[in-house]
């Protein structure tokens, strides 16, 4: 009995579920290990601006801070070289591929659509629409608080690096002009941690729409992230 | 023709074998060799004074007495011989029109091969009156005397940043000098006031190779301003093991721990005193136990808190930092996210519930 009404449905499923290829493999293991850089970066940057109390011992036993620094150093480099990749993936990639690096801002109907999902997410619309890509509201939503924000994370991290790096460095030839130009090293710091704080707070609500439209738009998309497949319910 | 360097200092009594001598310590605090000493030997034997027209602005004087407590006697005498000191008003014997003819004689004489050395810096506001200078706004006078000189030397923050007067709402408008004048290659020697020997050690450079020192992006010699308090600190181990003083009379403090807990600017701090110090080597801020202030940095008064590390960000508003904005501003939004699946959960339920049999059908399939 149990098997038959489960067959039945298997078979109704079949007929409704459809799916398109999204997210190619480069794009799904550079959001993985991105998210991982992250969250290592967030952590370790927290405690380098406020660190962990003081370890008892002599100094020479202990490289506290040192590891820490390290943990951010390594991944900073990860997380840079990973937007370097995804950069020329957005590229040579498909076209949902360049989807956070551009904007059709003079697209009259890629506007509306904005706004179409700013009603759903105000609930003032009673049906989802369905995407292949980045809904037009979530792709804004990207570009700004995720590319625009990390790049310039990116810039002022590693001008923050070239002050230990030293004059001379490649990090200082590339990125040194920062420190002056944004007032100081003590506020280029500051502005380093403010943007941790906005990119933490752009997790928070991007892993919950993520959550919330696998749920309510009928249509996969935390399984997408890891198969590549966008699957429609119905 | 003006004396050379070297007939000065014979003249004062001081031997060749201390003449030498000198010129070594400064090879070596140049950070230029021991190769390099004959050449600064040859060059204060050889080369006339340069002269000097040290002018003050809206300041404080700390960088004069920075400057003639620098810590070598030798150096000090040598410097106020050699650098041919010949106008500078709170040091010279003359004083009123006796001593404003100086300028003019100077900038006539040596025109474009003198040194003007600005402590302080000219306030723009209300047409210059917030400082006169002999019975004229600053900085006329600034201009005018800067017009044909062959470089400017920016003493302390005031000169390179503004300083103290300039700090917000700056109500003189007080401006740095590479704000006021342009086409002079000007030389940023900030602190507050700059370590003696940084000082000397500029002008020791500029007259024995006859040429400005290496500039970083921020028109600061590289020699002295080229790393970070906290690269050279002797504290830097505690700082890496995580070793830190966490209240001024703790155990921490008084082992001698890091300080960037309470505060230290070291880290984000462009100067010498790690390795120089001040006094002669006697001590430095850090080694006496309070965090470095950031002194040297531009707008160093508006950064915040002395005493924190994570400081208010200036275009926020006062007490703003980076952690309270985003501490703020996730709370909020992990409130509305909340409120919002809330909202999310009761209208799909509402949705299920109310809708009739036929049209719910999908979801049955679920």
């Amino acid at each position: 009995m149990l098997s038959q009404q489960d067959m039945l449905e298997a078979e109704r499923h079949g007929k409704q579920v459809r799916s398109i290829y999204v997210y190619e493999a480069p794009v799904r293991l550079w959001h993985w290990i991105n998210a991982l850089c992250m969250v290592v970066l967030a952590v370790t940057g927290y405690f380098i601006g406020k660190p962990l109390p003081t370890v008892p011992g002599e100094a020479a036993e202990n490289f506290v801070m040192g590891y820490i620094r390290f943990a951010h150093f390594a991944a900073a480099y990860i997380f840079a070289v990973g937007l370097l990749g995804r950069v020329y993936w957005a590229i040579v990639g498909n076209h949902h591929a360049k989807q956070i690096f551009r904007l059709p801002i003079t697209n009259p109907q890629w506007w509306s659509e904005v706004f179409f999902e700013l009603r759903w997410y105000l609930f003032l619309e009673k049906t989802p629409k369905k995407y292949v890509g980045h809904n037009p509201m979530a792709q804004l939503m990207m570009f700004f608080f995720f590319t625009v924000l990390a790049v310039g994370m990116v810039f002022t991290g590693f001008a923050l690096y070239s002050e230990g790096a030293g004059l001379g460095s490649w990090q200082d030839g590339l990125f040194g002009w920062v420190i002056p130009a944004l007032g100081g090293s003590m506020q280029v710091h500051n502005l380093h941690r403010l943007g941790m704080w906005i990119m933490m707070t752009f997790v928070l609500v991007h892993v919950y729409a993520a959550i919330r439209e696998d749920i309510m738009s009928r249509q996969s998309l935390i399984s997408t992230m890891i198969s590549g497949w966008r699957m429609f319910k119905d | 023709m003006t004396e050379t360097f070297y007939e000065v200092l014979r003249r004062q009594g001081i031997t060749r074998r201390s003449f030498l001598k000198f010129c070594s310590l400064t090879a070596t605090s140049l950070g230029l060799g021991s190769a390099a000493a004959p050449r600064i030997a040859h060059a204060l034997e050889t080369k006339a004074r340069t002269p000097v027209i040290w002018l003050h602005g809206l300041e404080c004087t700390c960088c004069s007495e920075s400057f003639i407590r620098s810590a070598h006697p030798l150096t000090k005498d040598v410097v106020l011989s050699m650098l041919s000191l010949d106008y500078d008003d709170t040091l010279m014997a003359a004083a009123g029109h006796q001593a404003e003819a100086i300028i003019e004689e100077v900038k006539k004489k040596y025109k474009g091969n003198y040194i003007v050395a600005v402590e302080g810096n000219p306030p723009l506001n209300e047409d210059g009156m917030f400082c006169i200078h002999g019975g004229r706004p600053f900085v006329e006078v600034l201009k005018e005397t800067c017009a044909d000189a062959k470089a400017i030397i920016s003493w302390g923050a005031c000169a390179s940043y503004g300083c103290v007067q300039a700090a917000k709402p700056n109500p003189t408008r007080a401006t740095p000098v590479h704000k006021v004048i342009s086409g002079k290659p000007i030389i940023n020697v900030p602190g507050c006031p700059p370590i003696a020997e940084v000082m000397t050690g500029v002008v020791t450079y500029m007259l024995t190779f006859d040429r400005i020192p290496e500039l970083d992006r921020q028109g600061r010699p590289k020699m002295f301003y080229g790393q970070r308090i906290h690269d050279k600190c002797y504290r830097r181990g505690h700082f890496d093991a995580g070793q830190f003083a966490e209240a001024w009379d703790d155990e921490g403090a008084r082992k001698g721990y890091c300080l960037y807990k309470m505060g230290c600017k070291g880290p984000t701090t462009y100067n010498a005193c790690s390795s120089m110090r001040w006094n002669g080597g006697v001590s430095w801020p850090v080694q006496s136990g309070h965090g470095c202030i950031g002194c040297s940095e531009e707008g160093f008064w508006d950064k915040g808190s002395f005493y924190d590390r994570v400081t208010s960000i200036t275009p926020f508003g006062a007490e703003a930092n980076a952690d309270s904005i985003g501490k703020a501003a996730a709370g909020t939004v992990g409130a509305a996210i909340a409120a919002h699946a809330a909202v999310t959960a009761l209208a799909r339920a509402r949705q299920k519930a109310g809708e009739p049999a036929s049209t719910s059908d999908e979801q049955k399939g679920e």
